[in-house]
């Protein structure tokens, strides 16, 4: 299990970004995390896996732990070869290496199973496989999605991280996207998916978390989410039949009310 | 034509000499955006290590040889960790000033070393090694600058598989391009970083020996040749190492030509550049390029998708 308790996180020391968040995530679950821009979301995955430094922020309070070891403010390649891999927002790929080049990449800690990683990859992207001697920054969108996740998949991660990896595709693609998730955890593979795309992301996953402004306002099973009001209202944009669309500071009943732990 | 000969095995020599001082200031910009000012010091403190390890303390020329390398290498790293370490993630003026602290720190202590009297190199084979040379249809070749040549071939070969084929050389390919995205990855920045300082400091102090060997010596002045691949890396663009290369054969060739050409071209026109224009003159063309081309040669070029 990943755990995430009281989680505070500061950015140049005066900007508060999460204000005690607290997440579980169970083995083997697909577990998603919703919210509207800036409510913390990416701050979260970064706090995981160490990347906060980069973009000069500090964990000022609580603790991170994968399956009972504490994580908080390990360093970034110590937290990988822990079996926690990061799907970056907006691919991040190494746009001027090849694509097997950059899936070698993701083996970088992991690198006396790169050759099978590399194949076991391949069969599960296809598309990659053709295109595999080319630059990475020559492929679609897409495709540069798929190598995103094949990458981070070739260190055998028990959990991946995902950003967003439904950011400017096209539905169809989307679908795919969802579909591979789903397939990547029947593997066995514990997945934190970010989304905007709350339709999607709630479909395919266990359970579900909701941001706001640097809390968790909501956690439920996703099916209970989906049928949700509000959230049916403010993430799906489906009003109950008959109503008019509400004001937004009318109807966040959770809005300022404070969940220490959910 | 021996003349035009004996200048161009001159020029390129001097090249390779420089393209391995300038592959290493490329390395370093690439990985941390830092122009390290502290190169041609790591050069001469690499040929200082040499000196005192093949003459003061009579080692055989090619363990001190191998053992100069290697310590400069680990220079390189030491310097990395324990100066600029810490500065990762301030400004780069701050960063490129340090080196320059660190380039003033090493020559320094190398020219309280060094006192007044040019150091010599050791030489492997006293016949025909670094004092060498050998005639070939007129044209005066010495070993030395043979030397040079074969092995800056060599060891941006040993570089070039190193890039393509390594698990460490990708990762700082990687790291090069994005710092951020290669951290995700489980890359650890901080030995690239290191990695990257003492492969620097190893082609330094290559440079380093073929600079000061056989009659050329080490002197407190012989940095001033080191620093001539400044130019060159600036000509061919800060970030690319081809790019340091083909400035390396410019300004390699350049002050060839000019050593050989300059008198007679003077008799020509009847106007004289001065003594030692040679070493000015690769400056000049640094100028003139950066004119047409400001980003150098093969500077900056990116894949984007259409």
């Amino acid at each position: 299990m990943l755990a995430i308790e009281n989680l505070e996180v500061v950015y140049q020391d005066v900007i508060l970004v999460l204000r005690g968040v607290s997440l579980e995530i169970k083995k083997g679950e697909i577990v998603a995390l919703l919210g509207s821009n800036g409510a913390g979301k990416t701050t979260v995955i970064r706090s995981i896996t160490g990347l906060l430094d980069v973009q000069n922020g500090d964990i000022t309070k609580g603790s991170i732990s994968v399956d009972g070891e504490d994580i908080t403010n390990l360093d970034p390649s110590k937290i990988v070869e822990k079996g926690i891999a990061q799907v970056l927002e907006g691919r991040r790929i190494f746009s001027e290496l090849t694509v097997i080049e950059n899936l070698r990449l993701g083996g970088h800690t992991n690198s006396n199973d790169i050759k099978d990683n590399i194949d076991k990859v391949l069969d599960l992207f296809p598309i990659l496989k053709e295109r595999s001697k080319g630059k990475a920054g020559y492929l679609s969108g897409g495709e540069q999605q798929m190598l995103a996740i094949g990458r981070a998949l070739m260190s055998d991660p028990s959990y991946l991280l995902l950003d967003e990896p439904s950011l400017g595709l096209a539905p169809k693609l989307v679908d795919e996207v969802a579909e591979l998730i789903q397939e990547i955890n029947s593997q066995g593979v514990t997945v934190l998916l970010v989304e905007q795309n709350a339709n999607m992301a709630l479909n395919i996953s266990d359970h579900g978390y909701i941001m706001e402004t640097g809390n968790v306002v909501m956690d439920n099973k996703s099916n209970m989410l989906l049928n949700d009001e509000d959230v049916r209202e403010f993430y799906l944009g489906l009003n109950a039949e008959g109503t008019k669309r509400k004001s937004f500071k009318d109807v966040k009943h959770y809005k300022r009310k404070k969940r220490w732990l959910s | 034509m021996i003349i035009f000969l004996q200048a161009t095995v001159e020029g390129l020599s001097l090249a390779a000499i420089y393209s391995l001082v300038a592959i290493g200031f490329v390395l370093i910009y690439k990985a941390m955006e830092v122009l390290s000012f502290a190169q041609p010091a790591l050069a001469v403190v690499g040929a200082g290590i040499i000196s005192s390890l093949a003459i003061d303390r009579g080692i055989p020329f090619w363990l001190a040889l191998f053992l100069g390398v290697i310590l400069t290498g680990i220079l390189g790293l030491l310097i990395e960790r324990t100066f600029l370490r810490p500065m990762v993630g301030e400004p780069v003026f701050s960063v490129a000033v340090l080196t320059i602290g660190i380039d003033i720190l090493l020559r320094t202590v190398l020219d309280s070393w060094i006192g007044i009297n040019p150091k010599y190199m050791g030489d492997p084979f006293p016949s025909y090694g670094n004092f060498g040379a050998v005639k070939l249809g007129g044209v005066n070749i010495k070993y030395l600058e043979l030397a040079a040549l074969v092995t800056a071939i060599l060891l941006i070969i040993l570089l070039t598989i190193f890039f393509r084929k390594s698990k460490y050389g990708i990762a700082m390919r990687a790291t090069s391009y994005d710092q951020e995205a290669a951290m995700a990855q489980g890359i650890n920045v901080g030995r690239i970083f290191g990695l990257v300082w003492m492969i620097a400091g190893i082609l330094a102090a290559f440079a380093g020996f073929f600079i000061t060997g056989g009659f050329n010596t080490l002197s407190q002045f012989s940095f001033i040749s080191a620093l001539r691949a400044l130019p060159a890396v600036v000509i061919g663009g800060l970030d690319s190492i081809p790019g340091a290369v083909v400035g390396s054969i410019i300004i390699g060739l350049t002050q060839g030509y000019v050593a050989y050409y300059q008198l007679s071209f003077e008799s020509l026109i009847g106007f004289s550049f001065g003594n030692g224009f040679s070493v000015v003159a690769p400056y000049l063309i640094m100028f003139v390029i950066l004119i047409f081309k400001p980003d150098g040669l093969f500077g900056t070029e990116e894949v984007e998708r259409v």
